[in-house]
């Protein structure tokens, strides 16, 4: 096991489509996407994608949730002649950060040298996301959740909001700081979707879509693709870039959060939580760091009160303290004490199931970020709190 | 008041499939009852239906008829069909249960016959049960009144 304060790995590389509104990526393929953010990152480390021997997915390889990723397809494409690895996180968006672990892993092992840990996201209308669970064909277990209208993420993530609420007393106002905070931070960067101002009378206009949560409360329904290319600690001075490390990996969880939101039986203290508390725990132990160390945190925002509850779960805040503490203006990139989703997030400049965090995390690091946060040195990134195995990382120079 | 009065998810939009561990709790739906699975060896109640008590890992079960008293631990509003294009938009309540003899069992379903400016967390409801498709039932639930 790595020792606690050294690095595991480093991110050498990262490429990137341009990012897309929905149906905008048409007529690309998934494969066409997948092979331009592969070739980018490959020329951002300053490698031949004949040197990729290794693949690190999450979301079971998926593509969004209506297509996979197939290694074999993605080598004959690009012509990569041989791997060593080829693995997945189960489940979905959970492991976007913890998928850098599994490069690691494969690394570390000594099964790989450059691992590729990549996101497709197309959204025609037979794959959208936000219906995901009402497309989903029936099986045993959506017979306890489907039939009450709980049918996409956002419906679900509604009712664990509406309890941190009634528990903490949190505040619609609460959400519209995380959506008008991570607006801001998107108005600036050119890669962002979402560039026009929204106030608070903006936010409170918008059409409620499961109360409490409004439709700037659900992320963005955007296209793209993004690769990342994961080595050794020891390999990253050999590249062109400034070194981004790994100083700790943590996909997990406790079964009190379980399949959380697509079964709701989590326990009383975990309900209105992301799930994280275990991640945190054991990433900073594991990483002998803590959240007074954290410079930047880039928490996945697939609906604004998860990024609340992964304030809390990550100690920035006590827990239920989470809507005072972003009041405040505790996460802003101008003057907060922990600037949050730097570049806009997943809410305001593209959703790609998590990858944009590191992508963004990468910048930080290595000084270029469009909203640098000055001497970034450690960057903590999170996967989706959905069901287990929910993930953490932490990134530093 | 938002003049509107929460309805049920459609039944006759509704498929489900079950297996042979959870085919018990629809088959006494379907005649009204509400029944849940109680570990034989540890009496811990387990939902949904599962082919472990994951407290003391017996296989053995015991199916128990509960009284369909349950409060409501959380909710959504939604005012948009989940079925746009084959029904047009209404208003649905989607709660979360806690059965009032087994709190830590939190079954899904829908309010009726309440304005969802009334619907609050804690509010004692009653389960009943609703046609969907292939002649199975659901759980719905309407507020106990206040004698």
């Amino acid at each position: 096991m790595p020792e606690a304060g050294k690095p595991w790995a480093s991110i050498v590389g990262v490429g990137a489509t341009p990012y897309y509104r929905r149906g905008e990526s048409y007529p690309l393929t998934q494969y066409q996407l997948a092979g331009r953010a592969i070739l980018a990152a490959c020329e951002d480390a300053g490698i031949s994608v004949k040197e990729i021997d290794g693949f690190a997915y999450y979301s079971m390889a998926g593509a969004g949730y209506g297509g996979g990723l197939d290694t074999n397809i993605i080598m004959e494409m690009l012509g990569i002649p041989e791997i060593g690895f080829s693995a997945t996180l189960t489940s979905g968006g959970n492991g976007s950060a913890g998928s850098i672990g599994l490069a690691s892993a494969a690394i570390n092992h000594g099964d790989a040298k450059y691992v590729v840990t990549l996101m497709v996201l197309q959204q025609p209308p037979q794959a959208r996301l936000g219906n995901a669970f009402g497309r989903m064909e029936a099986n045993p277990a959506l017979a306890f959740l489907q039939p009450s209208g709980l049918h996409g993420p956002g419906y679900l993530m509604s009712v664990l909001a509406r309890r941190h609420m009634y528990k903490y007393g949190t505040k619609r106002e609460h959400f519209a700081e995380i959506a008008m905070s991570q607006r801001l931070n998107a108005m600036n960067r050119p890669e962002a979707i979402m560039r026009q101002p929204m106030s608070l009378e903006d936010y409170f206009n918008a059409p409620m879509v499961s109360d409490p949560l409004c439709r700037f409360d659900f992320c963005l329904e955007t296209e793209g693709a993004i690769a990342v290319i994961t080595t050794s600690a020891e390999r990253a001075k050999d590249h062109p870039h400034k070194p981004v490390y790994l100083y700790g990996a943590h996909s997990g969880g406790h079964k009190d959060w379980g399949r959380a939101f697509t079964a709701m039986q989590m326990s009383e203290d975990q309900f209105a939580t992301a799930g994280n508390q275990i991640i945190a725990k054991r990433l900073y132990e594991r990483s002998g760091l803590g959240p007074q160390d954290i410079d930047v945190a880039l928490l996945y925002d697939h609906f604004t009160p998860m990024v609340l509850m992964q304030l809390e779960d990550y100690g920035f805040c006590k827990v239920g303290e989470s809507g005072p503490f972003v009041e405040s203006g505790a996460i802003r990139y101008d003057g907060g004490s922990i600037p949050v989703n730097t570049h806009g997030g997943q809410l305001s400049e593209c959703y790609i199931i998590g990858m944009t965090h590191i992508r963004e995390a990468v910048e930080q690091l290595r000084g270029v970020a469009t909203n640098q946060v000055a001497g970034a040195e450690r960057v903590l990134v999170t996967g989706g709190p959905s069901s287990l195995p929910v993930s953490g990382i932490i990134l530093g120079s | 008041m938002s003049n509107k009065i929460a309805q049920r998810v459609p039944g006759d939009q509704i498929h489900i499939v079950v297996d042979s561990v959870s085919q018990p709790f629809f088959d006494a739906g379907k005649e009204g009852r509400l029944e849940i699975q109680q570990c034989s060896h540890c009496s811990t109640y387990r939902f949904p239906p599962a082919p472990f008590c994951g407290e003391c890992q017996s296989e053995g079960v015991h199916w128990v008829e509960l009284s369909g008293r349950a409060r409501i631990y959380t909710f959504a509003v939604a005012h948009r069909s989940p079925f746009r294009g084959t029904v047009p938009d209404f208003t649905y309540v989607p709660v979360v249960l806690e059965l009032v003899e087994a709190p830590h069992c939190r079954v899904s379903s829908n309010i009726v016959d309440i304005d969802p400016d009334e619907v609050k967390i804690g509010m004692e409801v009653e389960i009943f049960w609703g046609d969907i498709t292939d002649g199975w039932k659901v759980p719905l639930c309407r507020a106990v009144k206040s004698e």
